[in-house]
């Protein structure tokens, strides 16, 4: 049997579509012109599956500060703080993250996966309980496998369905931490995490918050679900990332647990590799600070999200549930969908092609995320050209040229 | 039907049968020796569709470790009969 013989279904699909001359993993940015533009073979392109929600990959002030880190302190830290050492500038963050969520501790990874698989699988262990959301990130089903706790899943967004499993654990003794995610990162859906909450902490379990596509994005100061459900003085560990409202790369967790400290001895996934360049911590600093300051990017990504979304419902797509930076339109099929996907970027658009083993119960999505900087006049070229697309191929009852609400 | 099964598994086997007869390949009878991945028309997800619902049936949480480890029927018949128990 061959080393990728197990996978050979996956293999087949992936090659029948790049025989279709549809190769969704080579896409290549062959120059990045600003947040929501770049050129792919060889045209100018609209980015719409980019996560980059408030556009400050470009900001000035965030280019600013990580060339001056750059030329000041070097290109790399050459490997971990544990044996390397910690710059000043990774306190720093952590301190300021801490405050920004108002909580007493926080640990910068080196990526958002990271933060996720270091907290989840150091925090429960053998003769614990880790009890998750069934369309749960791949970081935090990779966590489940690194941790000998017992692992049980619950229906997604099921506040009813956890409450169930969680009575299940009544009189066990282990701890119990409840995971779930802020904004589903690929049907946009929100966490009834009020519920969530409400429902942990009767069991005495622990709740922890994944906020990747949530931060910066909800809640009045931007810091996520937590905020916006009203629960940030009762959850037990936020994990974020910097890669995408932050517009970097890395992630943190921050807790008020009194021993949350404990993690830097014991957590490998931070122990063992390279801690973050001075110079992304501090375009990342700044990125912060600028959510803080700048609240018009927020509302401005929010009036965005109205015109793609409702541009896209009145046209008759099918789009995930909530409201979001993450607009998902239904498809059929995978086959369809990487056919629309293609025609869209042969259009000059771009957005996420997403399919079995990506998504929830394996269905296809044509994922778009929306960013603060597209313009109204974007966002409509995106509803008229895909429901032009979609029309000529009988996806929709009739063709709608609606105009974006 | 039933060599050697307790009443738990018995009646777990019967619900796993029920559950799993849109997923036959042809004629194909369910049995305790059925492979649920290699012998059904079933992916991944269905399957884990599947256990959800004999977990709301027999009042019981599968963890996912053990699904990781449950091949046929049998093993699955088992699980379920063992958590009801408490065993």
């Amino acid at each position: 049997m061959g080393l990728f013989d197990r996978h050979s279904a996956l293999i087949e699909r992936y090659a029948a579509a790049r025989d279709a001359g549809m190769d969704p993993l080579r896409v290549r940015l062959e120059r990045v012109l600003s947040p929501t533009e770049a050129i792919v073979n060889g045209q100018r392109t609209l980015m719409v599956g980019t996560n980059n929600y408030l556009g400050l990959t470009f900001d000035e002030s965030c280019v600013e500060s990580a060339v001056d880190a750059l030329r000041a302190e070097g290109t790399g830290t050459t490997g971990s703080r544990t044996a390397n050492g910690s710059y000043d500038q990774h306190e720093s963050l952590e301190r300021e993250l801490a405050e920004f969520y108002g909580m007493d501790h926080c640990m910068v990874f080196s990526t958002g996966f990271q933060a996720n698989l270091g907290t989840i699988a150091t925090l429960v262990g053998e003769g614990d309980y880790l009890i998750i959301d069934a369309d749960s990130h791949a970081s935090i089903y990779d966590a489940c496998k690194m941790t000998a706790a017992t692992v049980i899943r619950f229906r997604h967004n099921d506040a009813a369905d956890l409450e169930k499993r969680l009575r299940r654990l009544n009189g066990t003794t282990g701890n119990k931490l409840v995971v779930v995610e802020g904004i589903y990162s690929m049907l946009g859906d929100k966490a009834p995490l009020k519920a969530i909450c409400d429902v942990t902490k009767s069991h005495g379990a622990y709740l922890l918050v994944d906020e990747a596509h949530s931060l910066g994005v909800l809640g009045e100061h931007g810091r996520g679900m937590v905020e916006e459900a009203g629960i940030l003085d009762q959850v037990d560990f936020v994990v974020g990332t910097f890669s995408k409202t932050l517009g970097a790369v890395g992630g943190f967790c921050v807790s008020n647990h009194p021993e949350f400290e404990n993690l830097r001895l014991l957590t490998r996934p931070y122990m063992f590799t390279a801690s973050l360049p001075p110079s992304i911590i501090a375009s990342v600093r700044q990125a912060l600070r600028t959510v803080s300051a700048r609240p018009e990017l927020r509302a401005r990504l929010w009036h965005n999200v109205d015109t793609l979304y409702a541009g896209l419902e009145a046209a008759g797509f099918r789009l995930g549930s909530d409201r979001s930076p993450v607009v998902a339109v239904h498809m059929p099929d995978l086959e369809t969908t990487t056919g629309v996907w293609k025609a869209l970027l042969d259009a000059g658009i771009y957005v996420n092609l997403a399919g079995a083993f990506a998504t929830p119960n394996g269905v296809s999505l044509l994922r778009c995320s929306v960013c603060a900087a597209h313009t109204r006049e974007q966002l409509e070229h995106v509803v008229e050209t895909l429901t032009g697309i979609a029309a000529s191929i009988g996806l929709l009852p009739r063709p709608v040229m609606a105009a974006a609400g | 039907m039933n060599d050697g099964l307790a009443l738990g598994q018995t009646e777990a086997f019967a619900e796993i049968v029920k559950l799993l007869q849109p997923f036959r390949k042809g004629d194909a009878e369910i049995t305790l020796d059925t492979d649920i991945t290699r012998d059904l028309n079933i992916d991944s997800l269905a399957v884990m569709d599947m256990i959800m619902e004999l977990e709301d049936r027999f009042d019981v949480s599968i963890p996912l470790n053990v699904v990781a480890e449950t091949k046929t029927v049998r093993e699955l018949a088992d699980a379920v009969g063992q958590l009801r128990t408490g065993a």
